[in-house]
């Protein structure tokens, strides 16, 4: 019988982040890119006590971990496949990683938990990549999504480094959420 | 044919079993006021386990530094308060240990106060005190911290609301799916009873489940008390899903 999860609170500030939460790779890195976005609350409100976790495939779309039926391989040099940035006054988190790779059947993604006060479970998510269209159409998750719904988990290419994608827990524009 | 692991369909995969009806509190938990616009109105969509869900962070010694797991010995004096020790397994949903697993911890002082810039109620910081811990879980699942017991604190939640004492935890087990954040609350604290964010957990043998236990047998003499806290993650399908294969998959 699992434990109950609780809401992080006000203060997971004070736990949670570490000083190189937010780089799954080092800032300088080539290829590297930001993941970046405000996470908004029901009201359209910035959430700014909030934290962002990430967790993907390295860009050869493998992981480093016994349970891929592949077997473990090394990150690449530097890359800890997992970030996590608490948002800011202003609702804004950042991620410093390198894209992913597609995995067996499923389009380049970044897993995603949103915790944060009044979040009493782990919100989960995924973003995906605009330049990705074909492989995005075939995706499962995404093909099990309401197609007005799919566009609230496709990042937006800001500029040649910086993909943004915003979190809207509820209301107008709400990003999908999944039970994993 | 092209083996189904090398493209198209995905290969079969034991994703993490659902929790029963009633373990976690609605997302919308009137009762607990900060929930009112940070719930989704949607219905979560149902996916199940693939190869990033399957597989997760696996956080080693790196992320320790020293004293991480003595929130006492953290500063050139001791904290004010009742030295405690915290200790307990943490076990996926069959009982087979998470080995070599983070858990972070962060709770207030001895007064019910944290160092958070936005924590402002009358009780005074401790110099000798951050509040946060981090360990690995050991070959059997087990952890260990040493703190203090924290206090109760006000918050504005209802007319006259106290947080009952409790100690903040994270935990990752080894897959995305099993990512867990929790509160250890005391056994017999009065509190408890009108606390929303406790009470909004439906079940009240899975509410018993964020109380640890009294555990005399791990008290130091003439220096701690002790409490046991177990934190049990999702546990494996039995069966594999099973990707529908795709018409280009072989």
């Amino acid at each position: 019988m699992s434990t109950p999860s609780q809401t992080v609170g006000p203060y997971l500030a004070i736990g949670l982040p570490w000083e190189d939460g937010p780089f799954a790779v080092a800032a300088g890195t080539p290829g590297a890119v930001w993941l970046t976005g405000v996470v908004r609350d029901g009201e359209g409100a910035p959430v700014p006590d909030a934290l962002v976790e990430t967790w993907q495939a390295d860009p050869d779309g493998r992981f480093d971990h016994p349970d891929d039926p592949r077997g473990a391989v090394p990150p690449p040099e530097g890359f800890r496949a997992f970030a996590r940035c608490p948002t800011d006054s202003e609702g804004r988190y950042r991620v410093l990683t390198l894209l992913p790779g597609a995995t067996p059947g499923q389009a380049p993604h970044v897993a995603v938990s949103v915790l944060g006060r009044g979040i009493v479970q782990r919100l989960a998510t995924r973003i995906y990549f605009p330049e990705n269209a074909e492989a995005n159409e075939a995706d499962p998750v995404l093909a099990v999504v309401p197609p007005e719904r799919r566009h609230t988990l496709v990042a937006r290419r800001a500029d040649e480094e910086t993909y943004e994608f915003d979190v809207r827990l509820q209301g107008e524009g709400e990003t999908v959420f999944f039970d994993v | 044919m092209v083996a189904p692991t090398a493209r198209g369909s995905g290969p079969s995969l034991r994703g993490y079993r659902r929790d029963p009806e009633g373990t976690h509190a609605p997302l919308d938990s009137p009762g607990y006021r900060s929930t009112a616009l940070r719930h989704p109105g949607e219905p979560l969509v149902l996916v199940p386990n693939r190869l990033t869900e399957i597989t997760g962070p696996l956080l080693g010694p790196g992320r320790l530094g020293e004293h991480d797991d003595d929130l006492t010995r953290q500063h050139a004096g001791e904290p004010l308060g009742q030295r405690i020790v915290v200790h307990g397994r943490v076990l996926d949903g069959d009982g087979a240990p998470v080995r070599d697993s983070l858990v972070e911890v962060w709770q207030a002082n001895a007064g019910g106060r944290y160092r958070h810039a936005n924590d402002r109620w009358p009780s005074p910081l401790d110099p000798n005190f951050d509040g946060v811990g981090r360990t690995l879980t050991d070959a059997r699942g087990r952890y260990e911290f040493t703190t203090i017991r924290p206090g109760a604190y006000p918050w504005r939640n209802h007319d006259n609301a106290w947080r009952p004492a409790h100690i903040h935890f994270s935990l990752f087990g080894t897959a995305f799916a099993q990512r867990l954040v929790t509160q250890m609350y005391f056994p017999g604290d009065p509190l408890l009873l009108q606390d929303p964010i406790v009470n909004s957990i439906p079940d009240e043998k899975a509410r018993q489940r964020v109380v640890a236990r009294y555990d005399h047998d791990r008290t130091v003499p003439e220096w701690a008390l002790a409490y046991e806290f177990d934190v049990v993650l999702r546990g494996r399908e039995a069966t594999p899903f099973e990707e529908p294969h795709d018409e280009d998959g072989g």
